[in-house]
């Protein structure tokens, strides 16, 4: 079964997308999910300066999924513009990622990402647990989306994806500000929440920043929803992500209104071949069902 | 289920029933707790307010854990007492492969010995003709070893000569290897140390596992902080055959 899908012209050789934040702190890491049959890679987000993120325990877990507060650790810019010089080991499309506090920091590293041969740069503007970053510097604010997606708009013609929060009451006025300003796509969900997770014998929250996002299974219907939405207001794709490791979650977003769709605590399900399993488990639905293409399932919901 | 891939990564209380110390950098801390876990797994230890590490069990009911004072975490764990409680998870990664080991060898360096003192026993259990090699700086970090004389025959090295051969346990192993064969040698330690030991394992054509260590932040595999080349020590080690690290120049700069 043929299952390329494309998303802002950039063809994949199936729907699946590493999401940023899980298993792209660099090349090595990258390779790891490439192997494991994914469609397109996302780096973990990049920022001006190197962070080292918040202390252990940056995961903690619960019956429907994951807690993280990594708190943005990553190898800051300068590095990263290095590490990701030559992305020739790759057989499939590679997103940089890179977030800041304000338009004009997100403006400086774009500029620096549209060098490289990135297929295209997502920004996330929707982290609920990093201090100065995403929801934590204001940016569920539409106004502050705007001039950020217009501040990047100037400083590359590769797509710019946003990467918004679904669990915001205004998510959708967020994603068409940013369409009308400029971006090229919507990537919905970050993490949801923020939450907590208390350890009842220490009487301690697990996270060492007491409050993580959420992901996983429980966050899933949440986030049909959210696309589901999307889809009937933006003219601009969707890439959807939250709670997916089944084949039949990745039909369930492509009906909702997904072009793509991301995978990240699925790997924990499932392992990085988490992206085969569900591509198998993806060909074997649609050829029960008669579809011949992952585009006549993209939004099929909304008939 | 899925969901319980979750729910098993969840953090049992542990409280601490006994404490002895080696030296002033070791202590070997016994828990109120009880977990299945191979001999080369590691757990998640939680210290809440200071963050949490990886170690190996030394025993698994109770839990026992040995612990080098290095750095601040474990500078706070020196501090804890018979009664505090701490945060476990897991067993995680991939043990050590014995089955079909007739003759072993075991190299431990320093603290290393954590990950190799159950493979012994459980070797031995098997069947297996043991020689075990521990090297350490000076005699007071020897831990183990009337349980390691229980079931290998030992052979230490201490570097200032406090105990048994003055050197390192390289060259113990060197004299042991010229006589005798090995079906597998199985070794932890300092990366470097176990770099020559790989070497020397090339050169005699011996099979070999190496037990690795990497900073961790979540040992299931998502995060990547753990990630030797395009391998993750949380998954798809912490053992790793020395074949495998051959191929693998993340842990060949050490040489």
């Amino acid at each position: 079964m043929d299952l390329q899908a494309s998303i802002c012209g950039i063809k994949l050789k199936n729907p699946l997308v590493l999401a940023s934040g899980v298993l792209g702190l660099n090349k090595n890491n990258l390779l790891i999910a490439q192997r494991g049959g994914a469609g397109a890679l996302t780096i973990k987000s990049i920022t001006l300066e190197k962070r080292s993120g918040h202390d252990t325990p940056n995961v903690a877990f619960f019956e429907a999924g994951v807690l993280n507060a990594f708190g943005y650790c990553n190898m800051g810019l300068s590095a990263a513009l290095e590490e990701f010089a030559d992305l020739s080991c790759f057989s499939v499309p590679i997103f940089g990622s890179c977030t800041a506090s304000n338009a004009r920091d997100f403006a400086k590293l774009v500029s620096a990402f549209d060098k490289l041969d990135f297929a295209a740069i997502e920004l996330p503007v929707s982290c609920p647990h990093t201090p100065s970053y995403g929801l934590l510097a204001g940016q569920s604010n539409v106004e502050k989306v705007r001039a950020i997606i217009k501040a990047c708009r100037k400083e590359t013609k590769k797509p710019i994806f946003l990467k918004i929060n679904a669990g915001l009451p205004n998510f959708v006025e967020i994603a068409l500000a940013a369409e009308k300003a400029g971006a090229d796509a919507i990537t919905c969900s970050n993490t949801l929440g923020p939450g907590m997770v208390i350890d009842i014998n220490t009487a301690k929250p697990v996270l060492s920043f007491k409050v993580g996002g959420v992901s996983g299974p429980a966050i899933r219907p949440m986030v049909v929803r959210a696309i589901y939405e999307l889809y009937e207001h933006l003219k601009i794709p969707i890439i959807g992500l939250g709670g997916v490791s089944q084949g039949e979650h990745v039909i369930e977003m492509l009906m909702a209104g997904a072009s793509a769709v991301g995978i990240a605590t699925g790997i924990l399900q499932r392992g990085p071949c988490v992206f085969r399993k569900c591509c198998e488990e993806l060909s074997r639905w649609m050829k029960e069902h008669g579809y011949g293409s992952i585009e006549e399932l993209i939004g099929f919901a909304h008939q | 289920m899925l969901t319980s891939r979750f729910e098993r990564n969840r953090f049992v209380g542990a409280k601490i029933i006994n404490v002895q110390s080696y030296g002033a950098d070791i202590k070997i801390f016994e828990f109120e707790c009880k977990l299945k876990a191979k001999p080369g797994q590691f757990i998640m230890l939680w210290l809440p307010g200071i963050g949490e590490r990886p170690f190996s069990p030394t025993k698994t009911n109770p839990l026992e854990l040995a612990v080098k004072k290095r750095g601040l975490f474990t500078k706070k764990m020196f501090e804890l007492k018979v009664g505090d409680c701490v945060g476990i998870r897991g067993p995680y990664g991939k043990g050590f492969k014995y089955e079909n080991v007739k003759h072993a060898c075991l190299v431990a360096g320093g603290i290393g010995i954590a990950a190799l003192v159950r493979l012994a026993e459980t070797l031995s259990n098997n069947g297996a003709m043991v020689d075990f090699v521990y090297g350490v700086r000076k005699r007071d970090q020897l831990v183990f070893l009337e349980r390691i004389e229980k079931v290998a025959e030992l052979f230490v090295s201490t570097e200032d000569g406090s105990f048994g051969k003055k050197g390192t346990c390289i060259e113990l192993l060197k004299r042991l290897l010229a006589s005798k064969r090995y079906d597998c040698i199985y070794c932890c330690g300092p990366e470097p140390m176990m770099v020559q030991v790989l070497a020397l394992c090339k050169h005699y054509n011996i099979k070999s596992q190496f037990s690795l260590e990497r900073r961790m932040k979540c040992a299931v595999g998502i995060c990547g902080h753990c990630a030797l080349g395009s391998k993750l020590v949380c998954k798809d080690g912490p053992v790793f055959s020395g074949k495998t690290l051959a191929s693998i120049r993340e842990f060949m700069v050490h040489e």
